[in-house]
C-alpha cells in the first residue's frame, strides 16, 4: 500500500477530534466516527495517529476499525451506490439487482470503479422494506428497483 | 399557543421519508400559506404510520381521513379539496381489496383492525420533536408517579406482576431483571438502552425512537431509580442517522423541562442519558458483546455469569433492555400490571410489535397480542400474499429464528410456542415467503449474514458457520452428495451446542428449520439436481418455447448480454453459454414463451 500524506490542518482537526473525547481509549469507537467523517475512510495514517494520541498500539486500532462494518479503510466512490439486502429486499429480488450493478460497472462489492465516481456495496436493511428492493445512491433512495432501471440511474450520475 | 382547527400529521419515518416524505411536507405547508391558513392549521412531521406498503401517508385531524400513496403534487389538492373545501380527496383513500370500496378511517381498515397499539401507541400521532405533545398524552406520568410515590421495590414489584418480557428477543422477564440489579450493592451502576437493531428486514425498534422517543427516556429514568442507577447509556447503530437526531432533540428538551437531569420532580433523583454509537456489527446485539463495544473494544462477547446485571458496563452492574420493553414500561406503571397482563396468553404477556415484510401485500410495522395467530397476522393484517401466489413460509427471529409453514400458521404467536415450533420471537422480523423463494438458498441467506457478522472469537460459531455456507452452496449447485445432508444436520447441531453466546447457539436455526420443513426440497437439490423453486442459478436454464413465440424481439432488446438471437417475426433463440440467468427476458416476454427449465 502506498502511503498518503495528510495535510497538516487535517492532521490538527484529527487531533482535535480525539481531545473532544479527552484521549480516552474507552471513547475509540466515538472518535473514529469522527475520523471517518473528516476523511470520508480511515486510512492507515489516519490509525496511526489516533493511536498515537490515545497512547494504545496501532494494532488495536486496527482491531477495531476491521471489527465493524461501518468503518471503512479505502475511499467510497463520488456516488456509493448501496444495495440493500436485507431479508424483505432478498425475497423481492436485490441480489439480481445487485448483479446487474456489478455487471454494468464491472466491480465487486467493496470496490470503487477506476474513474472513481462509483462504489458498489451492499447493506443490510434501510428499513424501507414497503419499497422493497431499495437501492441508494448517496442520500437518494429508490424504492422497488427492477433489473432494467439499474442502467438508467447510473445514467443519472454520468 | 396558537389553537389549530386542522392538523395535518404526515408520516416522517424513514421509509416515507425516503419516498418524498419531506418534500410532501414543504409542499403541504406551501399550499397552506398560499391559502392563508397559517393559524388554522398546523402541517405535523409524526413518527411510523406503520402501513409503509401504501405510505407516503398524510393524515386529516380532527376527522381522521387517511391518505394513502400520496405525492407531492397532491399536497395542493389536500389543503384546497379537503380542507377549504370540505371535501375527501376519494382517490387519496385507502381501497379495500375485498370490495374495491375507499375506506377513509384507518380503523375500519383490515391492517389495523386486530393491532393494539401499546408500545407504538404515540407513533403516528404526535411529533416526536416536540417534548409538549408527549406530555399532552400522559408523557413522563408514570415516572413523577414512581419516583415521588413508590419505592424502588414497589415499582420493580409492578413490572414483575405485569409479565413483561425482553422484547429484544430471549423473553427474559424485565421485573426480575430489575430486580436482580438493583440486589447488587455498587455506588455506580448503569442503565443500557440497545438499539443495535441488527436483524435485516426489522425496524421496531428504529420506528419507535423515530416516532417516540421519549417514551424510552422516560422508561430508563423509571429504570434507573429502581436499579438506584443516574446514568442512562442508549447504544444505537450509526446507520440510523433520524432516530439518533430525533433522539438527540429528545434528550435536550427532557433535560430542558427538567425531567432528567438532577432532582427530578424536586426529589433526590438525579438520572442522565448519554447516546453510544454503533458501528455496524451484528453481534452487538448481544448484551455483552454491546458493553465491550460501548467500551470502545472490539464488540466480541464475554462468558456469562458474570450477567451483565452484576458485571457490565466499566465493571458495574448494568441493566440492558431493548427499545420496545422500554417502551412498554410508562404504560404498565401508568394503566397497571393486571392491565397488561390482560392482555396476551398464559406466559407471553402485552404485544408484540413485527416488522412484516416479504411477499405480503401490506408490508409495514404492526403490533398485536400475544397470542394472534401467523394466520390472522399474514392473511387479515397483512393481506395475503402478492400477486395472487401461495403462501410457503414465514420466517420469524431474523438470523436466529426459523421458516415456519403452512402447519403452523394456527399457532398463537409467544415466545414458548415459536420456539417450539422450531422458530424464535426475535426482536421481531417477520418475512412471507411464497412458491417462489427456494429454502434452501433462503437458509444459505442467513449463513451468509452469520459468516460475515460472526465475530470469530469462538470456533463453533467462526469455522463452523462457514463450513455450513459451503455445504449450502454446494447445493445450490447440485454439486452435493447425500453425505453432505447429513454432516449439515450434524455440524449444525454441534454449533448449536458448542457456541460461546447466542449468535453463534442460534445460527443453525435457518438450516435445521428449512431442513426439517422442507426436507423434499433439499433432497431435490441434492437426487435431482433440480431447484423446485427455479431460483438457483446453476440449476436453471431458460428457453424459449418457438411455438409460442412470436419474434416480437423484446427479450432480445432487454437482454444484457446479447444472448437472444433470432428475426423479427420467427421464432427466437437463447444461447445458453452466454446466457448469465438474469431473467430480464422471462419478465418483459408478453406471450409466456420463455420457461424456466
Amino acid at each position: 500500500m502506498t502511503k498518503i500524506k495528510l495535510a497538516d490542518s487535517k492532521v490538527t482537526e484529527l487531533k482535535q477530534v480525539c481531545a473532544k473525547f479527552d484521549n480516552q481509549k474507552n471513547e475509540l469507537i466515538n472518535i473514529l466516527h469522527g475520523a471517518q467523517e473528516l476523511f470520508g475512510y480511515l486510512p492507515a495514517e489516519v490509525q496511526e495517529i489516533i493511536a498515537q494520541q490515545l497512547s494504545v498500539d496501532v494494532a488495536h486500532v486496527y482491531g477495531v476499525v476491521t471489527f465493524y462494518s461501518f468503518f471503512s479503510m479505502s475511499p467510497k466512490g463520488e456516488h456509493p451506490i448501496s444495495v440493500c439486502m436485507g431479508t424483505a429486499c432478498y425475497v423481492r429480488g436485490a441480489e439480481k439487482v445487485l448483479d446487474e450493478f456489478k455487471r454494468i460497472l464491472n466491480v465487486k462489492i467493496g470496490e470503487t470503479t477506476p474513474d472513481g465516481k462509483f462504489s458498489v456495496s451492499s447493506l443490510r436493511c434501510v428499513g424501507a422494506c414497503g419499497l422493497a428492493p431499495v437501492v441508494t445512491v448517496g442520500s437518494k433512495v429508490y424504492g422497488r428497483v427492477t433489473i432494467e432501471e439499474v442502467q438508467q440511474i447510473i445514467n443519472e450520475y454520468q | 399557543m396558537a389553537k389549530f382547527k386542522n392538523h395535518i400529521l404526515v408520516c416522517a419515518g424513514t421509509g416515507c421519508r425516503a419516498s418524498e416524505g419531506e418534500e410532501i411536507v414543504q409542499e403541504l405547508k406551501t399550499a397552506v400559506s398560499q391559502n392563508q391558513l397559517e393559524n388554522e392549521v398546523q402541517v405535523v412531521r409524526t413518527g411510523c404510520f406503520g402501513f409503509c406498503e401504501k405510505g407516503p401517508i398524510v393524515k386529516m385531524i380532527p376527522d381522521n381521513t387517511f391518505y394513502t400513496q400520496v405525492k407531492t403534487a397532491d399536497a395542493k389538492e389536500i389543503v384546497e379539496e379537503h380542507i377549504i373545501k370540505g371535501r375527501q380527496v376519494q382517490r387519496l383513500l385507502y381501497e379495500n381489496p375485498e370490495d374495491a370500496t375507499r375506506i377513509s378511517d384507518s380503523k375500519h381498515m383490515n391492517f389495523y383492525k386486530k393491532q393494539i397499539r401499546i408500545a407504538l401507541r404515540n407513533c403516528g400521532f404526535i411529533n416526536p420533536e416536540n417534548i409538549n405533545e408527549y406530555v399532552a398524552r400522559d408523557g413522563y406520568t408514570a415516572l413523577g408517579k414512581v419516583i415521588t410515590e413508590m419505592t424502588p421495590e414497589d415499582c420493580i414489584d409492578i413490572i414483575k406482576q405485569s409479565g413483561l418480557r425482553g422484547r429484544g428477543g430471549g423473553g427474559f422477564p424485565t421485573g426480575l431483571k430489575w430486580e436482580i440489579t438493583n440486589k447488587v450493592e455498587s455506588a455506580e451502576k448503569y442503565v443500557v438502552c440497545n438499539a443495535d437493531e441488527g436483524d435485516p428486514g426489522a425496524f421496531m425498534d428504529r420506528s419507535i425512537l423515530e416516532g417516540d422517543p421519549h417514551s424510552v427516556l422516560e422508561a430508563m429514568a423509571i429504570c434507573g431509580y429502581c436499579i438506584e442507577a443516574s446514568v442512562g447509556l442508549i447504544y444505537i447503530r450509526a446507520e440510523y442517522p433520524l432516530a439518533i437526531q430525533r433522539l438527540k432533540i429528545a434528550i435536550e428538551q427532557a433535560r430542558d423541562l427538567g425531567v432528567i437531569g438532577d432532582n427530578i420532580f424536586g426529589t433526590e433523583f438525579s438520572f442522565d442519558v448519554e447516546i453510544r454509537y454503533g458501528a455496524g456489527a451484528f453481534v452487538c446485539g448481544e448484551e455483552t458483546s454491546l458493553i465491550q463495544s460501548m467500551e470502545g473494544l472490539r464488540g466480541e462477547p464475554t462468558v456469562k455469569p458474570p450477567f451483565p446485571s452484576v458485571k457490565g458496563y466499566m465493571g458495574k452492574p448494568t441493566n440492558v433492555n431493548n427499545v420496545e420493553t422500554f417502551a412498554n414500561v410508562p404504560v404498565i406503571i401508568n394503566k397497571g400490571a393486571a392491565w397488561f397482563a390482560s392482555i396476551g396468553t398464559e406466559k407471553s404477556k402485552g404485544t408484540k410489535v413485527f416488522a412484516l415484510a416479504g411477499k405480503i401485500n401490506n408490508v409495514g410495522l404492526i403490533e398485536v397480542p400475544m397470542g394472534t395467530t401467523l394466520r390472522e397476522v399474514i392473511f387479515d393484517i397483512g393481506g395475503g400474499i402478492k400477486d395472487g401466489r401461495k403462501f410457503k413460509s414465514v420466517q420469524t427471529g431474523g438470523p436466529s429464528g426459523g421458516c415456519l409453514t403452512e402447519k403452523h400458521l394456527d399457532v398463537p404467536i409467544d415466545y414458548d410456542n415459536l420456539l417450539e415450533s422450531g422458530s424464535m420471537m426475535g426482536s421481531g422480523g417477520m418475512i412471507v415467503m411464497d412458491e417462489d423463494d427456494c429454502m434452501v438458498s433462503v437458509a444459505k441467506f442467513y449463513l451468509d449474514f452469520t459468516v460475515e457478522e460472526s465475530c470469530g472469537k469462538c470456533a463453533p460459531c467462526r469455522i463452523g458457520n462457514k463450513r455450513l455456507y459451503e455445504i449450502l452452496d454446494k447445493i445450490t449447485k447440485g454439486k452435493a452428495q447425500f453425505e453432505d445432508l447429513d454432516n449439515l444436520r450434524n455440524l449444525a447441531n454441534v454449533i448449536k451446542d458448542t457456541s460461546l453466546c447466542g449468535l453463534g447457539q442460534t445460527s443453525p436455526n435457518p438450516v435445521l428449520s428449512t431442513m426439517d420443513n422442507f426436507p423434499e426440497e433439499y433432497l431435490a437439490h441434492v437426487h435431482q439436481g433440480k431447484c423446485p423453486a427455479k431460483q438457483c442459478k446453476a440449476l436453471k436454464e431458460y428457453v424459449i418455447n418457438a411455438e409460442t413465440c412470436v419474434g416480437c424481439t423484446l427479450c432480445s432488446r432487454v437482454c444484457p448480454v446479447n444472448a437472444i438471437t433470432g428475426d423479427k417475426k420467427q421464432p427466437h433463440l437463447i444461447n445458453a453459454q452466454l446466457c448469465i440467468k438474469c431473467g430480464a427476458c422471462f419478465a418483459k416476454c408478453k406471450f409466456g414463451a420463455i420457461s424456466i427449465q
